[in-house]
């Protein structure tokens, strides 16, 4: 035959017995950024290597350039499926640096719709891997319910993903009655559906035989890769920012850190259906602590830090000191005091955490966000190795990877 | 017995002698510092060191301070004790002319992205490490960019003529 001079393969490429596999960046079977090259022996799982970047950002940088309260809509862009926990861990991050301290209603309003995320975030990635195992139908049922939670972002805030919700030191306004009534009706009815999601799912043969043994890691390998919220607790380690280092009055509320014993994809998907109930259960808490509040503590949603909390605009036009305030925080014209520190929260899919530095500046000196997914996302050749490919899908959904946290 | 940082900063005295120093306690965590080809025997001893068991490598990340002769490059780690419940905060300083910091990756597997993270962003050259290469920028790049001698864009510059974006 004659030979194709124009192709030039490349050295051994004939020889070898495996076959390389490009998944990504854009693929039906990831859901978001993710590139792997992978080398397969029929259909195992020799080796793969995780190529990420594709959506970065440089919001490191950026954050240089910007006064506290301009960084929270990049937070926003982190884990995007639970962006109202970055934003208030960087309010927490704030606060703590400035020492400032918020009254207990604001931080059991803050405990709502930090756990309302959650519910959210865990209940994405429980539906995808099951899509991702070929039941498509509760991932379509459950998103209505993901629906009602971002119907009480939008009368909080006014915004559903990307929410820049809260400000340093509260919320910019109050909760609505109608956010009230959006918060109880989400209440009554979605206990029921994620009953019936965990009736699908948990015992269902099909799901088990996919999701058991496959993914799996140990305790030890887990912490020495990094893995943190419900991917090391279904490792069987019980670390949860929220009891260790509590913040926004976690310490106030009685729940459980459910947590599993091989850290496979079955585990995964336990611990965070366990942990979707405690949310439930510590929503219900902080929601029956607020009504607790009567009279004019009832109407608290900030704390009183005029260098950091926008005034009223009404007041802005009527009163000098409004005006200056206004002024300062817009113009970024706020020296912040020296120091560090390192403030976290838990994340939707682990510890989120925020290293800040100020050198006296306006702006930080060096902001660098600790994104959990980055930091588990290298284990993953070592979940996959030796498996089957459809498993691997399985596992990355399952490890509830967030392209935009991942490459920041 | 409850680990202090009183109890970490006497180990670490008391192994270390003066290479570790410029303890403080800012912001409720103990920080200190040391001399940068100490890195790996300092978080080795509070790895291994049965009384301190620091297994839990949390964040590693660089610092640029431009300002700072001999150490404009900052690797900063911070460490968790799960059990005891505490964490602590080391860092190292080099020169930016010669910033050869040796890798952590033989102690913790997670230290591998974070480490390329850190050179790509800062340029600092972890020695040993198994694959060093950028990670989220492009591989062409030929400069660190959250150096500080890299600014963001100037947004009062006049010398691009860009309508679309409202200059020029």
């Amino acid at each position: 035959m004659e030979q194709h001079s124009h192709i030039t393969l490349p050295k051994g490429s004939i020889e070898k017995t495996t076959t390389t596999l490009n998944i990504g960046p854009t693929h039906p079977a990831t859901h978001g950024v993710f590139q792997n090259i992978m080398e397969v022996d029929g259909e195992r799982v020799v080796s793969t290597e995780q190529t990420v970047g594709y959506i970065h950002r440089a919001f490191e940088k950026l954050a240089e350039r910007r006064p506290l309260y301009q960084i929270t809509p990049i937070t926003d862009r982190l884990n995007y499926c639970s962006s109202p926990i970055n934003n208030m861990g960087w309010h927490i991050t704030c606060e703590r640096f400035l020492k400032i301290d918020l009254p207990k209603r604001v931080d059991y309003l803050r405990v709502i719709i930090m756990e309302l995320s959650r519910i959210s975030d865990h209940l994405i990635c429980n539906s995808i891997v099951g899509v991702d195992t070929g039941a498509y139908t509760g991932f379509l049922y459950v998103m209505q319910y993901r629906e009602l939670i971002y119907e009480i972002y939008e009368e909080v805030c006014g915004s559903r993903l990307t929410t820049n919700i809260g400000r340093i030191g509260g919320f910019e306004r109050n909760f609505t009655n109608t956010a009230f009534t959006k918060l109880e009706k989400f209440l009554n009815e979605y206990p029921g559906v994620l009953r019936e999601f965990e009736k699908l799912f948990t015992r269902n043969r099909i799901f088990m035989e996919r999701t058991q043994g496959t993914g799996g890691i140990s305790a030890a390998r887990a912490m020495n890769y990094g893995f943190t919220g419900p991917n090391l607790r279904a490792a069987g380690v019980d670390y949860d920012v929220r009891v260790q280092q509590p913040y926004s009055s976690y310490q106030d509320f009685d729940f459980k850190v459910p947590v599993g014993t091989t850290g496979d994809n079955y585990d995964r998907f336990l611990v965070r259906n366990a942990e979707m109930w405690e949310s439930i259960s510590i929503i219900k808490q902080a929601y029956q602590k607020i009504q607790e509040f009567k009279g004019a503590d009832a109407e608290i949603y900030h704390a009183d830090v005029p260098e950091y909390y926008l005034p009223k605009k009404e007041d802005v036009y009527t009163k000098m000191e409004a005006l200056i305030w206004h002024f300062k925080i817009i113009m970024g014209e706020i020296d912040l005091p020296k120091g560090q520190i390192y403030s976290a929260v838990e994340g939707g899919n682990g510890e989120l955490g925020f290293y800040l530095i100020s050198d006296g500046g306006r702006t930080p000196f060096r902001l660098h966000f600790r994104r959990p997914c980055f930091i588990y996302y290298q284990a993953f050749e070592e979940l996959i190795k030796g498996g089957m490919l459809s498993d691997a899908v399985v596992t990355l959904s399952s490890l509830n990877l967030i392209a935009g946290e991942l490459d920041a | 017995m409850a680990l202090t940082n009183t109890y970490i900063q006497e180990k670490l005295v008391e192994k270390f002698n003066d290479q570790v120093f410029q303890f403080s306690t800012d912001s409720g965590i103990l920080s200190f510092e040391s001399a940068a080809e100490n890195n790996l025997k300092v978080l080795q001893f509070l790895y291994e060191e049965s009384s301190l068991g620091f297994t839990f490598l949390t964040d590693l990340c660089g610092v640029n301070y431009p300002d700072h002769q001999g150490a404009e490059l900052v690797v900063v780690y911070h460490l968790h004790n799960f059990i005891e419940n505490i964490r602590i905060r080391f860092s190292i300083g080099v020169p930016v002319v010669k910033p050869d910091v040796f890798t952590a990756t033989k102690l913790f597997e997670s230290a591998n992205w974070m480490e390329r993270e850190t050179y790509d962003f800062f340029g600092v050259n972890f020695i040993g490490h198994p694959n060093l290469k950028r990670i989220l920028n492009v591989d062409e790049m030929d400069y660190f960019p959250l150096r500080k001698e890299f600014p963001l864009e100037d947004q009062t510059r006049i010398d691009k003529d860009d309508e679309m974006f409202g200059r020029g």
